[in-house]
């Protein structure tokens, strides 16, 4: 029985030692980690605009404070519904974001709920009276989920740059949509409709691009997370169309 | 008997030759991969870049030193009954503890490493050391007994990394601001396969290397290699 004890004991007091030291490490370090992936994700919205900030700025190496003067100076951030209606700070922090802005709003929960109630992300940049729209999308991979940063500009047709991220993907397969710069700067230029003026997003092509105006090349060996890119597209841009029909219009 | 009566003044923390040998063992003769053939997941796994490489093996080595201080410092209170449970606790700790520094230190870095720090702790070399020397060696010889094993899976994993990073990507150290180019179609490159009259031509980036298909080819030929090398562990097997 004192054999017992002694062991219930043992784990007990080494239990509480050590998740004492990892719960007050978590809290100490918690402030640097949401600052950390707070600019993680403005990095990865600047990348979309990569081509509009210049070869000597580029968005994945800038310091932190340059980060964060850039999103002050020149970024709008807006919210809005899948109606196009703009979503007020109030609203979106009853929803538990934080904060209240775009950069605040959690896609990964967004996505689960139906798409009437969803909020999506609009940052505006804005460089000598032209402006870009950068919006915020996610779908599925191969093993998890991907998503990325689209640039589109004012007349809301043409891709000015993207970005993507992934959760799991297969490391020098899939997970080039990230690695390989490559693979985002082909989007520059492209056109979300075909030349009968209908919607077809960008379309990643498995083997090679066949019409430029809408096509880039797929990764060889990552034809499912291609696809996934595919789709992520049409559907996360469409979600979008609403409110840029009422920019448009207004 | 000269010698005898240096080791008894011997203190905690003395360095002589058997403390060396904890340190240089497992870089050849008792190489926890090449010889011991373990921590072969992560070799596998992370090996694709040199940059994760470097920080795992670190993580590895801070890991490994300090579960096998920790152990040993408890090992006569120790239960025997839960003692895994026990070591496993003091890996996952430290594990976590790295997990947490890193993603406050390099965020980029801990983004892509992701789910393969968590796995330090599945990694056997770690609890192999635990249990066939922590448990049994005073607390400094412990403590470099696994910064020994730490270096000798880091060297095998930088050397793995270092192949399939120049052959899957025509690259070195890609991601730090140490970065090489060394050979690809675009002019970045040291040598540019797409350029006129270019001798690479027929060059491209080997895409098995990315595969972790191409780490298993590349310690087995290094197993060979240190076999060959060193004839003293043909005769183990």
């Amino acid at each position: 029985m004192g054999e017992t004890m002694r062991i219930y004991l043992f784990v007990l007091i080494m239990t509480v030692i050590v998740a004492t030291v990892l719960a007050g490490m978590t809290t100490v370090l918690k402030p640097i980690h949401k600052k950390n992936e707070a600019i993680f994700n403005k990095k990865a919205v600047l990348a979309a605009i990569q081509s509009k900030l210049g070869d000597d700025v580029k968005a994945s190496k800038l310091p932190d404070d340059e980060v964060l003067s850039l999103f002050d100076d020149k970024i709008t951030q807006i919210v809005v519904d899948s109606e196009g209606n703009d979503i007020t700070t109030e609203q979106v922090e009853e929803r538990g974001y934080k904060g209240g802005q775009a950069e605040h709003v959690d896609m990964k929960k967004e996505k689960k709920r139906a798409l009437e109630d969803r909020f999506f992300p609009v940052y505006v940049y804005e460089d000598g009276g032209e402006k870009t729209y950068i919006i915020t999308i996610r779908g599925n991979g191969l093993w998890d989920e991907i998503w990325g940063n689209i640039a589109l500009k004012d007349d809301f047709s043409t891709v000015v740059g993207a970005s993507f991220d992934h959760q799991g993907e297969t490391a020098g397969l899939g997970a080039e949509i990230k690695d390989n710069p490559s693979f985002p700067r082909q989007f520059q230029g492209k056109s979300l409709y075909n030349s009968d003026g209908e919607y077809t997003s960008v379309v990643v092509r498995k083997g090679g691009a066949r019409n430029p105006a809408f096509e880039v090349d797929g990764i060889s060996g990552a034809t499912v997370t291609c696809d996934g890119v595919s789709d992520m597209l049409y559907d996360g841009i469409k979600y979008y169309m609403p409110y840029f029909k009422s920019v448009s219009k207004s | 008997m000269a010698e005898t009566a240096v080791e008894k003044k011997e203190g905690v923390f003395t360095f002589g030759k058997k403390e060396r040998k904890l340190l240089t063992d497992p870089l050849n003769d008792n190489n926890p991969i090449t010889v011991q053939v373990l921590g072969i997941c992560s070799a596998l796994a992370v090996t694709t870049l040199l940059v994760p490489s470097i920080v795992i093996t670190v993580a590895v080595i801070f890991v490994c030193a300090f579960s096998n201080l920790f152990t040993s410092l408890l090992r006569k209170s120790i239960p025997k009954q839960v003692r895994m449970i026990v070591q496993l606790v003091i890996i996952a700790t430290l594990v976590t503890v790295v997990e947490l520094t890193l993603k406050a230190v390099n965020y980029d870095i801990y983004k892509q490493l992701s789910i393969f720090i968590g796995l330090i702790i599945t990694n056997c070399i770690v609890m192999g050391r635990l249990e066939a020397f922590a448990m049994a060696n005073s607390p400094w010889k412990s403590f470099l007994d696994g910064v020994g094993n730490g270096v000798g899976y880091g060297v095998i994993l930088i050397i793995v990394a270092f192949f399939r990073e120049l052959f899957g990507k025509g690259s070195l150290l890609a991601g730090s601001p140490l970065e090489m180019k060394i050979i690809g179609a675009t002019p970045e490159y040291w040598i540019n396969t797409a350029a006129d009259g270019s001798w690479f031509s027929w060059y491209s980036n080997n895409n098995l290397m990315v595969l972790p298909a191409a780490a298993m080819f590349l310690i087995a030929i290094l197993i060979w290699v240190h076999r060959a090398w060193n004839p003293k562990l043909v005769d183990i097997s």
